[in-house]
């Protein structure tokens, strides 16, 4: 399996890109191993691995952010070195960021120039600009209006912008870095035909993923990234979701969530009417209701931005809304000054925040002392009525790293010390062994690696299967299908419709979390 | 990933910066035509060399931990607390009512009380810029530099027109009455036999800022309020998830900073001036900052720290004092002490990381 085997139109070409024998150490850690890859030109080229895998760094050192300690880098067929993004620049690399960068107050005419104007006035690069907006629009799909501020623009459209900055500065190679994480299907969909209509001009793209089915979908060849190292490429065609998988993790992985029909008890959340207006007097909250009953799961789906992070804090105790939350049949005050984090937890409601790193875990604190983040004043942890008890703390800390398999299990590790799948389990061990009546989960698998997904979906499934409420809040479809007993959708602070699981698709989903109610169409 | 050794981070990285500032210090007296190693070894016997040297070395010593502590606690919570020296003013007007307001029959009852004037005044003074930064949001650097200046103009205003004995010319307090005297060194160590100094102001406030170290230490890294100041000072966002109230900590740990602040008072206008004087403070909450930079906000950092400067302090005097090397320039000593400890930490934190991975790195 391991080789270089490479697919490609043009047999006999030199490669668009190769690398050949890249290595890069960060400290102890070396992020590449000896790396060569050969990118034949127009082609997509996926590169695949877990989180942490080094398909970050092996795109930064092609686009000149880091340089390799080892290794040359050929463009074309000419031994290229990189030490700067303007070098990968002239050497016809363009790269669509994660996060874009663009400059929000600005047109996207004016985006598209930034860096590169011609002269000191503006003025001619602008009018050059827009005819050749014009042409790249038509040729490839990649409609935008030139004189619309970024921030007036939808996700999509902003990625699209990102891809014109590329295309204008006369780029063949393309690399795009998990592309539609923030799309929804209906724009992923349109992306890949961008993306199409790119190659089909003879470009080449690179584009790095952690989703299979992407992969498989819309890629020539594949190259599979674990630990540093390239373990394989193989032709798309000839490979299978499961093969990759395996490949990425070095072991079989169960891509499907095993479980048994639910068997839903009482009400256990009630919400009614539930408004949330922000800080910029923008109504987040529209008035959503919903239930979630003991022993269920209820997803909500919805493309990022909706409303359902509100939903999640403010069910969290994090922000204010007006309206009404019954748990357990008993109202939760919404107005005073003690409705807070404090008081949820009081009343049962265990919350796996979205953003682990800025809200769940502080990651300059010990994993022992983020284990009792939000539970630090329960009696259990206190000494006496001055001191905390943190020798029982370790204690307990040590035995739940054990339960839920948390490496390196060393309770006076930083939280920031541990991969992203680790960082998530301690939040998961801290919120689901409180046994709490309701779990609120948001995100639960974002930027986790493939093992541990497999392990975060069966611990609340278990949770579940114990007869708690569970309300999931995740942006990935899939796994609100697999995970979820009913879906709710949301879209512009409202949910849209709900729907179970079996009896509807991506498709359908699709349409409800783009504001398009499936029956009414 | 481990950067290196926690030793060398709170060691070798404040060591080195030292000796950095040591050398060029040496380099600008040799500039002015003086001989650096006489002056250091005048500044060495001037601060340690005698009991006397020592009794002022841990006088100013004393007045720097309790301002370190200040900004320490309050960096804990993320707050830049650089009004300390208006604190410690207030802290001054505290104890000065404390002690004259009665007529105290002995020390062992005036302290208890003074030190709670003092920490009581200092908070006070700490609490409106923090009412203001936790409600209102003004920025707690500008509105705590501002009171200073405010603090220095309402102490002036007092001790000019309403604390100033009758027919006194000078703008200070009444002398505290006898039985606030704090015994100095001289005297405790004069009860297990050890000889000291008996002009040196050292006195019992060192050891008061002792403890104060131990209790900091205790707040910060024991209690549950202290693990909340540390979770809301890493993260706010993260605070709020857990139900941590911003408000409520920031309100809590500039309380505890301004107080440790005000507390100051009780080594130098308690123990040392006996009578409120103006600028009693003499910029210690300034010095604050520095210590508790190189301290790393660490209560045994701080204590270091503030020793280090203490002999600084009186190692300049006595250098001034004694040579051609004018006042001014123990002034620019100390600054790059300051500049090198506080400032360009990372100049010398960062060859020293990847001196230590690289080998590291050989080892593997």
């Amino acid at each position: 399996m391991a080789g270089t085997q490479t697919a490609g139109r043009s047999d006999g070409a030199a490669p668009a890109i190769e690398l050949k024998g890249i290595s890069k150490a960060f400290g102890p850690v070396q992020a590449n191993k000896d790396i060569s890859i050969r990118v034949m030109p127009g082609t997509i080229h996926g590169i695949i691995g877990e989180n942490g895998a080094g398909k970050s760094t092996l795109m930064s050192i092609l686009y000149g952010f880091y340089r390799a300690d080892a290794g040359e880098i050929f463009i074309n067929g000419t031994p290229t070195p990189i030490p700067d993004s303007q070098a990968a620049i002239s050497a016809g690399i363009g790269m669509v960021f994660q996060h874009f960068k663009l400059v929000q107050n600005f047109t996207v005419l004016e985006n598209v120039i930034l860096g590169a104007e011609d002269g000191a006035l503006l003025k001619p690069s602008l009018s050059k600009a827009r005819g050749t907006l014009k042409r790249l629009a038509e040729e490839y799909e990649l409609h935008v209006d030139p004189d619309t501020l970024i921030e007036d623009l939808s996700v999509g459209h902003q990625q699209r912008v990102e891809i014109l900055k590329a295309l204008y500065r006369a780029a063949d190679i393309l690399i795009l870095d998990e592309p539609t994480g923030v799309l929804t299907p209906a724009e992923a969909d349109h992306l890949f035909r961008i993306l199409e209509n790119l190659r089909r001009e003879g470009k080449t793209i690179l584009l790095i993923t952690h989703k299979l089915r992407e992969i498989m979908h819309i890629t020539d060849t594949v190259s599979v990234m674990r630990r540093g190292e390239m373990t394989a490429t193989v032709k798309t065609a000839e490979t299978s979701p499961e093969n990759l998988a395996e490949l990425m993790v070095g072991r079989k992985v169960l891509l499907r969530v095993d479980k048994k029909p639910a068997a839903p008890g009482p009400n256990i959340l009630e919400v009614e009417n539930l408004r949330v207006v922000d800080d910029d007097g923008v109504e987040r909250l529209k008035g959503v209701s919903l239930n979630v009953r003991a022993g269920e799961i209820l997803g909500i789906a919805g493309v990022s931005g909706n409303g359902q992070s509100q939903l999640l804090e403010v069910l969290g105790g994090i922000t204010r809304a007006t309206g009404s939350i019954r748990v357990n049949g008993q109202e939760i005050d919404l107005s005073g000054r003690h409705s807070d984090g404090q008081s949820r937890r009081a009343r049962g409601i265990a919350h796996v925040p979205e953003d682990r790193q800025h809200e769940g875990l502080i990651m300059d604190f010990m994993a022992w002392e983020n284990m009792i983040f939000g539970y630090h004043n329960d009696p259990a942890w206190q000494k006496n009525a001055l001191l905390m008890d943190n020798p029982a703390i370790r204690a307990d800390t040590e035995a739940k790293m054990a339960r839920f398999d948390v490496r390196p299990p060393n309770p006076a590790l930083a939280a920031k010390n541990f991969s992203g799948g680790n960082q998530q389990k301690i939040v998961l061990a801290r919120e689901i062994e409180r046994n709490p009546d309701l779990l609120l989960v948001g995100q639960p698998t974002r930027g986790v690696d493939i093992g541990a997904i497999e392990f975060i979906h069966q611990r609340i499934i278990e949770l579940r299967d114990a007869g708690k409420a569970i309300l999931l809040v995740s942006v990935e479809l899939e796994e609100i299908l697999s995970m979820s007993d009913r879906i709710a959708v949301m879209f512009d602070g409202r949910i849209m419709g709900e729907r179970l699981p079996g009896e509807t698709d991506e498709k359908e989903l699709g349409l409800l979390m783009a504001g398009m109610n499936g029956k009414a169409a | 990933m481990e950067r290196m050794p926690q030793w060398a981070d709170v060691v070798l990285v404040p060591l080195i910066s030292l000796l950095m500032a040591f050398i060029l210090s040496a380099l600008v007296i040799v500039a002015i035509g003086e001989d650096p190693v006489a002056a250091v070894k005048m500044m060495v016997n001037g601060a340690v060399g005698s009991t006397y040297g020592w009794g002022y070395t841990l006088y100013y010593a004393t007045n720097f931990m309790f301002t370190g502590l200040a900004v320490a606690v309050a960096f804990h919570a993320s707050m830049f607390n650089i009004g300390g020296e208006g604190q410690a003013t207030l802290g001054g007007l505290g104890v000065a009512v404390v002690c004259l307001a009665l007529p105290w029959p002995h020390w062992a009852l005036a302290l208890p009380v003074a030190v709670l004037g003092a920490a009581l005044f200092g908070a006070a003074w700490a609490a409106i810029p923090a009412y203001l930064q936790a409600r209102r949001g003004s920025h707690i650097v500008i509105t705590t530099i501002m009171f200073n200046f405010i603090g220095a103009s309402l102490l002036n205003y007092l001790l000019v027109n309403v604390m100033r004995p009758v027919g006194s010319m000078d703008p200070a307090t009444a002398k505290f009455g006898p039985g606030t005297h704090l015994p100095t060194l001289h005297d405790i160590l004069a009860v297990v036999g050890i000889p000291f100094s008996r002009a040196a102001p050292a006195n019992i406030s060192f050891l008061i800022a002792v403890v104060a170290c131990f209790l900091v230490w205790l707040l910060i890294w024991r209690t549950r309020l202290g693990y909340a100041i540390r979770a809301y000072g890493k993260s706010e966002p993260a605070a709020v998830y857990a139900g941590i109230s911003p408000t409520r900590i920031i309100m809590i740990s500039m309380l505890i900073s301004g107080g440790l602040a005000g507390m100051m008072a009780v080594n130098n206008v308690m123990g040392e001036a006996e009578r409120l004087i103006m600028n009693s403070v003499e910029g210690a909450g300034f010095i604050g900052i520095a210590v508790a930079l190189m301290g790393r906000s660490h209560p045994f950092g701080v204590f270091l720290a503030a020793i280090l400067f203490g002999f600084l302090y009186q190692g300049g005097a006595e250098l001034a004092l004694w040579t051609s090397i004018p006042r001014e320039l123990i002034v620019v000593i100390q600054a790059l002490v300051i500049l090198f400890t506080g400032a360009l930490d990372n100049m010398v934190r960062m060859p020293l990381e990847k001196l230590f991975l690289a080998l590291r790195k050989d080892d593997a």
